[in-house]
């Protein structure tokens, strides 16, 4: 065989075709030779020099070779800012990677992808139950997607200022500034405007008054509400739903779900709640996985539906009568509406919603109250930990989730590259987001997987690297 | 009927197991912000649990259990090696912020795979941070938009698309602030370059283009199209999600595509997951450089593989994810990349190639209309079933619905819209002659129905977990989520 790939010799790889196999399918056709089937493709187009690529390996060699490069040293991890290590039960990605979900593809053909619009059903009802709104898209690429994508709903949605008030969206200053720049990047193009609402350093959060000035000054159309905030903190979310409220603007809570087992969920926040829900799926079952696939999930009203973005599925009922689900109210999607629709998304993340169900029904309510509860304590002791090291301090006390601020006595990044040293991945340094809160500022979590050992391990090797003794 | 996992078990049922053992008190949170209802979920156990969604996935058609001739969506089979390399625990638990040393295995990946990419699509770089097909064209003409800008060419607001075009192209231009004109597409499925010249001008931002077309055939103008464009000042976007055609045997690059952007879950092999996760990756020519989405990845000649800071990327168009792409996939992609090398890629090409010409000729000689006859099939062809919807009153949908019945998935159906009744049929290189010829046989069989039986083919499918479901009612009663209590409409 020649390596044009055109002889019909042995085919490499995943082809299964014989020689034998190829030739007589070539004569079927009434060709040759593989190349005449290129026949109507310019020749100057043709036989590209790909000398570069490696040649193929086998299996063995190709994991043999992922081994090496992934391998290393797991160190303990105290580092969450917007990715959380949790435990995946076992059972969710077993299933999640059978063949039946893993290979299929989007559901369109609903007879014969039952199992994933039922999955897909599911979730939705489960995203729903837990921001306490009625709707809930089939998923979009992540959190950060997921809320540039609930911006541009909001602001779709109109409203008490719509009209004539000039398209911005107010978001809080302790936004994570991922999710900051990813709205930038898609919100920018159609003329949008991202203002901040300010915090109060003194308390890690932000107050109503400052966002009803805000609003005030910039007539935005939407707000967006975190909880937790970048940094962990509880907010007082019902307070500024109604700031934002009297504003006449839409409200879209940013939320971790995890949290919602134990949190108000945004369809209660100041009585009557939220417009939109949107955030990252992560914490519910998918791993760190070096950024993802993870899911972004976006709730709503259901007076709203028809200006979600994304896919939905339905229950309805076959010819005999019988429950059945398939995709609806497609006519909102790009396949149909094309330059009208109103998102561009297509692909989703199919099998993190799948993975994401799966571990939502293990867990169940009690299940991830627990966990949530069990991280939030964590985290406390961490805290407590941490500062009991002379020079360390909290800038708050409270409240948070399972993540917060503490301040080491010297540069952050100069301390956590000694905490890595010694095996642990103490936080992130929040200096190059926050210059305010000094250069010691540190971004800590802790899971439920992280024990009261490994908190006396972070504990003094902080100590270590600080040169003062544990108090 | 699988009852909803809500409905199984019992109130205060759950997998003990899973969550912790210990119940801490929040009680120095504010009570006002704690939940006071719990969330309506299920209430199961590990086993109820295991075997509902064992169940539920017996309800799927896929590639692992059926062939499935979706066109424009390269159902190829997805490697298990891949998986189990996305599945390795340490990589799992690979944090995103982790410090640089901790992901440099991980990195060393990421380049080997864009430099391959790079080399089979002839662009000057390629990055891996979108997230999907529909993202990719997000970011590429984004690029456009920004390359244009970077002249002081505001003017060029204008986005071209052919009429065949897949929905997300000109969605994705009026997400980057586009406005779209459609390009018409002559009877021999070629786009009309008349009507294209015509379209051309000052306000031309570029074109966005698939090659192979959804039609299923080569732009066989491409050159002189892509020199009209460039001459008119626009620039040429490649819509890679039919690269499977002619992988390793032309390049987008060499066609004069000036940014483009792969389907990684369709060409090079990554699972579908029932509607995702994807990744795309975005290929640029060289004067495009400075406006990639960041964060990508550097080869720091001192440092190593690293993740770009803001210097490296100044005038980049932005940030596309909340870290940096869907990583999982881009594993799988490479280790897809590494088994077929040099000679498995150039034979990716020619075999989908041959095994779509394949069944196209074998199709016709049953007696089905191909909607471009004069025409050699890409990877993927149109059938037209508008003769037998006037003779036997059977719809493509019906047809697809049938072809369940044998055990096939269905191709995919009134896609594109030019095209009445139809059918694209994408086999894709891994699949045997058997299988084909077994799907020719149904497809005779169904043939015979229509002018037998027709009302067993309109009656279709019989033998799935539903029959033809209510999509109307779905639209009108709007049953979007369970909830507790047996209410359930949203
Ligand atoms: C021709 C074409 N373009 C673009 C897309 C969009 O890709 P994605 O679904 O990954 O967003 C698809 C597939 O869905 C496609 O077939």
């Amino acid at each position: 065989m020649t390596d044009d790939g055109l002889e019909p010799g042995a085919a490499p790889a995943f082809v299964p075709h014989t020689a034998e196999d190829t030739r007589a399918m070539l004569a079927a056709i009434g060709v040759e030779k593989l190349a005449d089937l290129y026949s109507e493709i310019p020749p100057e187009l043709l036989g590209p020099d790909l000398s570069a690529l490696p040649e193929g390996l086998g299996e063995m060699d190709v994991l043999r070779l992922a081994h090496e490069r992934l391998h290393r040293s797991e160190p303990l991890l105290f580092l969450g800012a917007g990715a959380y290590d949790h435990h995946v039960p076992a059972a969710v990605w077993e299933i999640t990677t059978r063949g039946e979900f893993y290979t299929a593809y989007t559901p369109y053909q609903a007879e014969a992808s039952q199992g994933t619009l039922q999955v897909i059903y599911e979730f939705q009802s489960m995203m729903a139950a837990l921001t306490g709104l009625e709707v809930s898209n089939a998923s979009l690429y992540d959190g950060a997607s997921a809320l540039a994508e609930a911006a541009l709903m909001a602001l779709r949605l109109g409203g008490a200022a719509a009209g004539a008030a000039p398209a911005r969206v107010l978001v809080p200053a302790l936004l994570h500034p991922s999710y900051r720049e990813v709205l930038r990047t898609v919100l920018d193009p159609q003329g949008i405007e991202i203002v901040s609402y300010p915090w109060d350093p003194a308390r890690g959060t932000h107050p109503a008054a400052g966002l009803e000035e805000a609003l005030s000054v910039t007539s935005a159309r939407a707000v967006v509400v975190p909880q937790p905030n970048f940094l962990g903190q509880i907010e007082d979310v019902h307070a500024l739903t109604a700031a934002a409220r009297a504003g006449g603007a839409r409200v879209i809570a940013l939320v971790n779900p995890l949290g919602l087992a134990v949190l108000e969920p945004p369809g209660h926040w100041a009585g009557e709640g939220a417009d939109i829900a949107c955030g990252e799926a992560q914490p519910l079952g998918l791993p760190l996985s070096a950024g993802g696939p993870y899911a972004g999930f976006l709730t709503c009203r259901r007076e709203f539906v028809r200006h979600l973005p994304g896919r939905l599925v339905g229950r309805t009922l076959d010819r005999d009568g019988r429950v059945g689900y398939t995709l609806t109210l497609q006519a909102r999607e790009q396949h149909i509406r094309r330059a009208k629709a109103t998102s561009n998304v297509c692909t989703n993340q199919g099998l993190a919603v799948t993975a994401v169900t799966i571990h939502t029904a293990l867990l169940g309510a009690e299940g991830l109250r627990r966990t949530a509860a069990v991280a939030h304590a964590r985290t406390r002791a961490l805290l407590e930990a941490l500062t009991g090291i002379a020079g360390v301090e909290a800038p708050w006390t409270g409240p948070f989730l399972y993540e917060t601020v503490v301040r080491f006595p010297r540069p952050a990044r100069a301390v956590l590259a000694g905490l890595h040293a010694r095996g642990i991945l103490g936080g992130l340094d929040l200096a190059p987001h926050l210059p305010e809160l000094g250069p010691g500022a540190c971004l800590v979590c802790a899971t439920e997987r992280r024990t009261p050992e490994d908190i006396v391990r972070y504990r003094d090797a902080l100590a270590d690297v600080l040169g003062a003794p544990p108090s | 009927m699988i009852p909803l996992v809500f409905e199984l078990g019992r109130p205060g049922r759950r997998a003990r197991l899973q969550a912790p053992a210990e119940d801490p008190a929040l009680d120095d949170l504010p009570p006002a912000l704690l939940r006071r209802e719990a969330p309506a979920l299920a209430e199961v156990s590990e086993l109820d649990a295991v075997r509902h969604y064992t169940r539920l996935s017996q309800r799927n058609y896929a590639i692992d259990t059926h062939f499935y001739p979706l066109g424009s969506c390269t159902m190829k089979y997805n490697p298990r090696a891949s998986n189990r390399a996305a599945l390795l625990p340490e990589f799992l638990a690979l944090h995103p912020l982790a410090p640089e040393e901790d992901l440099r295995g991980y990195l060393t990946c990421l380049l080997e795979l864009e430099e391959m990419l790079a080399v089979v699509t002839g662009m000057r770089r390629v990055v891996l941070n979108c997230m999907a097909g529909a993202q990719g064209e997000f970011a590429g003409v984004s690029i456009i938009r920004a390359y244009h800008r970077a002249r002081g060419d505001e003017e060029r607001r204008e986005m071209l698309v052919p009429d065949a075009a897949h929905g997300t192209n000109p969605a994705s231009a009026v997400m980057a602030g586009f406005r779209v004109r459609e390009i018409p597409t002559r009877p021999d499925g070629d786009v009309d370059l008349e009507a294209l010249a015509r379209a051309l001008g000052p306000h031309t931002a570029g074109i966005m283009l698939t090659n192979p077309s959804t039609l299923g055939v080569f732009e066989r103008r491409i050159v002189e199209l892509a020199r009209l464009v460039h001459e008119a000042g626009g620039l040429l976007y490649y819509d890679g999600a039919n690269l499977n055609a002619i992988l390793g045997q032309v390049r987008p690059g060499d066609m004069g595509f000036d940014v483009l952007h792969l389907n990684l879950h369709k060409t090079f092999s990554t699972p579908h997951g029932g509607g995702g996760p994807g990744a795309a990756a975005l290929g640029v020519h060289e004067r495009l450089l400075p406006f990639l989405p960041h964060p990508f990845v550097v080869d720091d000649p001192k440092e190593g593989p690293r993740w770009s800071r803001p210097e490296d990327a100044p005038r980049s168009i932005g940030r596309l994810a909340s870290f940096h792409g869907n990583a999982g996939v881009l594993l799988r992609a490479w280790v897809y990349a590494r088994l077929l090398g040099r000679e498995g890629l150039r034979s990716v090409g020619p075999y989908a190639t041959l095994n779509a010409n394949y069944l196209a000729v074998r199709l016709r000689a049953l007696g089905y209309e191909l909607a471009y006859p004069t025409r050699r099939a890409g990877h993927e062809f149109l059938v037209t079933l508008r003769r037998e919807a006037k003779t036997y009153g059977v719809t493509a949908m019906d047809v697809a619905k049938r072809l369940l019945d044998h055990g096939v998935h269905a191709p995919t159906t009134y896609f594109p819209l030019l095209v009445p009744e139809c059918l694209l049929i994408e086999p894709t290189e891994t699949e045997s002659q058997e299988t084909l010829d077994a799907f020719v046989e149904a497809m005779a069989a169904i043939r015979r129905e229509m002018a037998e039986d027709p009302e067993r083919l309109r009656g279709a499918p019989w033998t799935t977990p539903v029959r033809r479901l209510d999509d109307v009612r779905a639209a009108r009663v709007l049953d979007l989520a369970w909830r507790s209590g047996g209410a359930s409409s949203a």
